[in-house]
């Protein structure tokens, strides 16, 4: 197991290496300049190049590129300008309030779409079973953003239940209750496309399983059905559903990017899309790499935590 | 039987939730009294008036900062702030400023005439100690100071290398805001995070993407505030903005999206603020190449625009027609005579025909969006149909705003033909001066993009900002409007009204001219 994850940390260095390089071209290389950004409409070509030469941007990539490598292994991301202050810090107090975002969406996918296929596939057939296909189907279908606005309307416009954003309270002490009412919409929203889209593998998993020779095995030694169910064949199912969560891991992260515009949550996902009106290149890439790590890191635990429930795989 | 328990723990599951749900609605409180909630546009950039650029930081920075001079409420007119008097001398080069006595900064040094030349040397003189604290983008609007002098403790001398009139409306402008030396050479470039003024409201937190928090200076010169905090809270999205304001979750919002405001219009716990400002909304027009740079051309696109019904339905009547250069909102220096060009797509057939229009394809730079700019795609569109009803071929390119501004501003010179463009400024100088003048074309580092060249109008606007006299200079900027709506090197589009909405429980509140959001007089129950 150790030689395992040692051997898929060594295979990870070249993906992160190659994200860094990748993350630096594709922001060198989009259009518009961070220091037209800066002057607005007072962008003359002369104050321009003045304020790039400021800024380090008149060095040829491989310059940057270098520079800003050497940097980051100090984990120093450089300055943002568009934020006046260091883009390290401000990183990490966004990817923080994403996390806690993503985190509550992927424990509620995962539960919800865990149990939706479970009993989906136990009661094949059933009214149960048909109600959860399609809403499952609506659920892959339906896109998250406008979901999201809809939300808003019943809950926080039309019922007054939940606030429609300003994640932290606005005035007043925040406290657990506080973060709750704000996490409550924009995690259902963040949630719903990853639980169809758990709910319908765990169903095909389930059925596979059930079909198997040892379950009908241990329904012929005369388990009790919930054993049958619980301890055989969900655990072999898991097995082929834990990768696809990390997947969604992957994808929750991607979604908050609207999800947290739309509800104004104050995490990397809407600093990302103001970074980059911006063209604050540093905070672009510093925001992109830590949701890229992070995606490699995720799916790096769910291949670990399968090879963990079959260790069949790492022999 | 297995069947049951699944059952049973989802029915538990949404039986916590609709509990939950239940109990959270008795706590969804109304925003406390005296505590005000501004939606803003985006999240501001620096609360350092120097660096800031932005019409959005900006509506926060007037009620932490004063300047020495400001404008009369509801006009663009200078009046005294933290100066309380000014001499201006006979060849319009010095002007001397009486400080205030006993004006201390949040941060409890005090205002003198050192702080003060401290606040112009270090966006002005390279050398400064803290000059490295900027970059100052608008610095050029004090490039006519050749030299600050503190006199003595409250007086404050400013030399010039020319007569320049326009200096005291720039000096009200949040560029000219004063702020603490002392706080400065503590935080360093991250002034911007830690900003002290001698404003109406003091700073107390930034919280990045959430808000901003100032709270009442009970030692501010002219008396405190009413409120006692304001939250500034950015919400970018404008149907998220729209949906906080309705659900009670911000008290005021401002530029409601021309879609929404007739939302608010039809409740009456809503009130509406309405105000023109010095916007102007424009197509540059190519003068030195191609079709446009025929005379007749340039007026046959002004008469076959449909600026009522640009006004009217694209905008939803959130911006009036415009007449020329100038926005009426400079009232002393509109020219009330001016009438704007006519919808007259008949005449515009004319005087293509006798133009000599060969069907030439006109190259149309339109943006997605960008400050001032409004609904930019869908008026482009109008714009584009109305050319083409009166015979002219109009090709639209679309750009993301700063990769258009990188292709506009440097000139359109071999590239299009027009390109849309809107400013907001704080003197009537301003926006013709940077582009209407000859010695403003690109090349020479202005923003006169269309090559608009006029000896008559390079000599009006010269002397225009060297007379201190306000009367005299308005008489020279009308002349130049008239010319300028005579030559069409634009076509002159639009003025934006701002607008704002509040709910009912905020009273004392004004929209101003300036366009600044100033809340020292308003109250919340």
């Amino acid at each position: 197991m150790l030689h395992y994850i040692i051997k898929r940390l060594l295979a990870i260095t070249p993906i992160l290496f190659g994200l860094t390089l990748i993350v630096f071209l594709v922001m060198a290389l989009i259009p518009g300049d961070p220091a037209t950004a800066i002057l607005g409409a007072y962008a003359t070509p002369e104050n321009v190049a003045r304020l790039n030469k400021q800024l380090g941007l008149d060095k040829t990539l491989v310059e940057q590129y270098i520079i800003w490598l050497s940097n980051l292994l100090q984990g120093d991301l450089g300055r943002s300008y568009s934020l006046n202050r260091p883009v390290v810090d401000e990183v990490i107090e966004r990817f923080q309030a994403t996390l806690v975002l993503a985190g509550t969406a992927l424990i509620l996918c995962s539960v919800m779409g865990l149990l939706a296929g479970i009993v989906s596939a136990v009661r094949q057939f059933s009214w149960v079973d048909k109600t959860i296909t399609f809403l499952v189907l609506i659920g892959i279908s339906m896109p998250s953003f406008w979901l999201g606005l809809l939300l808003i309307m019943l809950f926080a416009v039309k019922w007054q239940l939940l606030p429609a954003s300003g994640m932290y309270a606005i005035y007043g002490g925040g406290d657990w209750l506080d973060l709750l009412k704000h996490l409550i919409l924009p995690a259902i929203t963040l949630a719903l496309v990853a639980t169809s889209v758990i709910a319908r593998l765990t169903r095909s998993a389930m059925l596979e399983v059930l079909r198997q020779d040892y379950i009908r095995t241990a329904r012929a030694k005369g388990l009790a059905e919930r054993q049958v169910i619980y301890r055989h064949a969900c655990k072999t199912a898991l097995v082929s559903v834990i990768p696809v969560i990390g997947i969604q891991a992957g994808f929750v992260l991607g979604g908050a990017v609207y999800i947290e515009t739309v509800f104004q949550w104050p995490g990397i996902g809407r600093m990302l899309v103001n970074a980059i009106s911006m063209r604050d290149i540093l905070l672009v890439q510093g925001g992109v790499l830590i949701v890229a790590v992070s995606y490699v890191i995720f799916n790096l635990l769910a291949d670990i935590f399968q090879h963990y429930l079959d260790p069949r795989l790492t022999s | 039987m297995v069947r049951k328990p699944v059952t049973a723990a989802i029915i538990k599951v949404v039986l916590a939730l609709a509990v939950s749900i239940a109990f959270l609605q008795t706590s969804f409180a109304q925003t406390p009294p005296d505590v005000l909630i501004v939606g803003q546009i985006a999240e501001p950039k620096s609360m350092d008036p120097h660096t800031a650029t932005a019409l959005n930081d900006f509506r926060i920075l007037m009620n932490l900062y004063d300047g020495l001079v400001r404008y009369k409420d509801g006009t663009l007119q200078v009046e005294p702030a933290l100066a309380k008097s000014w001499q201006i001398s006979k060849d319009g080069k010095t002007y001397t400023f009486q400080l205030r006595k006993g004006v201390k900064f949040h941060d409890g040094s005090s205002l003198t005439a050192g702080a003060v030349k401290f606040n112009f040397d270090r966006i002005l003189d390279e050398n400064h100690p803290y000059h490295k604290t900027g970059p100052f983008p608008l610095a050029f609007f004090f490039s006519a100071v050749d030299k600050v002098i503190a006199k003595n403790r409250h007086t404050i001398e400013f030399k010039l290398k020319e007569p320049y009139a326009p200096f005291l409306s720039n000096l009200a402008y949040p560029t000219g805001l004063i702020v603490s030396p002392a706080a400065v050479k503590q935080h360093g470039k991250n002034f911007g995070r830690h900003p002290s003024g001698t404003g109406a409201f003091r700073f107390v937190e930034w919280k990045s993407n959430a808000k901003v928090v100032v709270e009442r200076n009970p030692n501010y010169w002219s008396g405190p505030p009413t409120l006692k905090t304001i939250i500034y809270r950015s919400i970018t999205d404008a149907n998220t903005r729209v949906a906080e304001m309705l659900a009670g979750g911000i008290d005021m919002m401002v530029e409601v999206p021309p879609d929404n405001v007739s939302t608010f219009a039809k409740q009456n716990n809503y009130q509406i603020y309405e105000q023109i400002g010095p916007h102007l909304w424009f197509l540059i027009l190519n003068l030195k190449e191609g079709p446009l740079a025929n005379k007749q051309l340039r007026q046959a696109v002004n008469y076959a625009i449909n600026k009522k019904a640009l006004v009217d339905n694209v905008l939803q009547g959130t911006a009036t027609v415009a007449t020329g250069p100038i926005p009426p909102a400079f009232s002393w220096a509109y020219n009330n005579n001016l009438q704007p060009y006519a919808y007259n797509p008949e005449k515009a057939r004319q005087l293509i025909k006798s133009a000599g229009y060969q069907g030439e394809k006109l190259t149309f730079y339109v943006t997605e969006g960008g400050s001032g700019m409004l609904n930019p795609v869908a008026m482009g569109a109008a714009i584009q149909a109305d050319l083409t009803k009166v015979g002219l071929k109009v090709n639209i390119e679309t750009y993301e705003w700063n990769t258009f501004l990188g292709k506009v501003n440097p000139g359109l010179a071999g590239k299009a033909d027009m390109a849309e463009m809107a400013w907001m400024t704080n003197d009537p100088d301003t926006l013709p001066y940077l582009t209407l003048r000859t010695a403003a074309w690109p090349d020479k580092g202005g923003f006169n993009s269309g090559y608009y060249s006029n000896p008559k109008v390079d000599k009006l606007l010269e002397q225009a900002r060297r007379i201190t006299d306000q009367t005299e200079r308005g008489k020279l900027y009308k002349e130049m409007q008239a010319i300028v709506l005579e030559d069409a090197p634009w076509a002159f589009i639009a003025n934006w009204k701002q607008n704002a909405v509040a709910n009912k429980r905020v009273k004392g509140f004004k929209l101003q001219p300036s366009f600044f959001l100033l809340l020292k007089n308003v109250t919340k129950k």
